[in-house]
């Protein structure tokens, strides 16, 4: 045990300087989401939106490898440990995939086979009188 | 030097008589149960995903979260307050990584302020997200309650507002639950408890589970406030 913790931590001055670096990446990487998430306000393209949204979850991706590898210290575990953690992690591939499939295709079906729900899914609402209809109904 | 661990010791750690994922128990438990606290958040994250896909409309989370503390009525401040939630979370990351540092070099006074740098970056997002909640809660929205309108102006579900106060409900109760861990441990190292050990490695469990409550917050803040 201490001799792994002498191989990993050789010198203190390495360490900190990784724990300062990472501090750096993780600003960095936030005040990049930040950016796209301004410049997404007021976007009328529908595309672009999507690519936009795209990069901003590769960048979330990027920051918990960060988070989990260095400051959870997971990168420098044994593999086999590595392994275990991450390897059921890797349900999660499945899980968002069926799972944004099936809300896309729940609406999909609503929309064509309920003509009436999909009609008052398109009315517009002012948003007075809808403040008064919530608090009438919370009464 | 991971590397040269990992290829090197295998024959050494599955030889019997150590841990063979070089940790110890209740670290490895530790490992463990945030992995299936991950999926707990997982599955609500995306549930909220699911609803969001299966609705004609969404409410714009820079027409909902725009307000910040002190500012007058009406003022249009979207992703401010909340990245600055974000920072303070980064921050007191970065401050418990020191504390867990220290306690490796047994340095006792640096994990004392580190410890106490972490819990009031704690509190200072908990003050924030009760700001956030109370506000909120005055403009109407709270579990079957949704003031708010879709991006399209169309009337939007309360799918919406029960998403949002039960996640980040679940999240600060991490928060909160990790700021109590923390000040045990505080408590434990102004008793010298961990100097008698010999070792510091309470703090590092401790700093897993602070981590982590980083990291779901990364996911909650792109997925509420970001996209």
């Amino acid at each position: 045990m201490s001799h792994t913790a002498d191989a990993l931590h050789h010198d203190d001055g390495s360490a900190v300087k990784e724990i300062w670096k990472v501090t750096g990446i993780l600003s960095l990487l936030t005040i990049v989401e930040l950016v796209f998430g301004f410049a997404m306000m007021g976007m009328t393209n529908e595309a672009l939106r999507l690519a936009i949204k795209g990069t901003i979850v590769i960048l979330m991706i990027a920051k918990a490898f960060y988070i989990v590898g260095y400051f959870m210290h997971l990168k420098h575990e044994v593999k086999n440990l590595i392994m275990t953690i991450v390897v059921p992690l890797a349900l999660f591939v499945w899980f968002i995939t069926a799972f944004l499939y099936e809300g896309n295709s729940y609406r999909n079906l609503k929309n064509r086979y309920d003509p009436y729900k999909k009609a008052q899914t398109e009315i517009k609402v002012h948003k007075n009188e809808e403040v008064k209809e919530i608090k009438t109904t919370v009464e | 030097m991971s590397t040269v661990t990992a290829t090197a010791a295998p024959t050494n750690l599955w030889g019997g008589g150590k841990s063979p994922f070089n940790v110890e128990y209740g670290k490895l438990m530790m490992w463990y149960f945030l992995m299936s606290d991950a999926f707990t958040f997982g599955a609500f994250l995306i549930a909220y995903g699911t609803s969001r896909f299966a609705s004609n409309g969404w409410p714009n989370p820079n027409e909902v979260f725009k307000s910040f503390p002190f500012a007058p009525e009406g003022v249009h401040a979207p992703l401010v307050f909340v990245s600055i939630m974000t920072f303070i979370l980064i921050i007191s990351s970065v401050t418990m990584v020191l504390a867990v540092h220290a306690g490796k070099q047994m340095d006792k006074n640096a994990v004392v302020r580190n410890l106490i740098l972490t819990i009031l970056g704690g509190i200072a997002f908990l003050s924030c997200q009760a700001w956030e909640w109370n506000h909120l809660h005055n403009e109407g929205a709270w579990w079957g309650a949704n003031p708010f309108l879709n991006a399209d102006s169309t009337q939007s579900s309360q799918a919406f507002t029960n998403f949002f106060f039960t996640i980040t409900g679940f999240h600060g109760f991490h928060v909160f639950s990790g700021v109590i861990i923390n000040i045990i441990m505080l408590i434990m190292t102004l008793m010298d408890k961990f100097e008698k050990r010999g070792h510091y490695l309470m703090i590092e469990k401790a700093g897993l589970y602070w981590h982590f409550v980083d990291l779901v917050w990364v996911f909650v803040f792109t997925c509420f406030y970001l996209i």
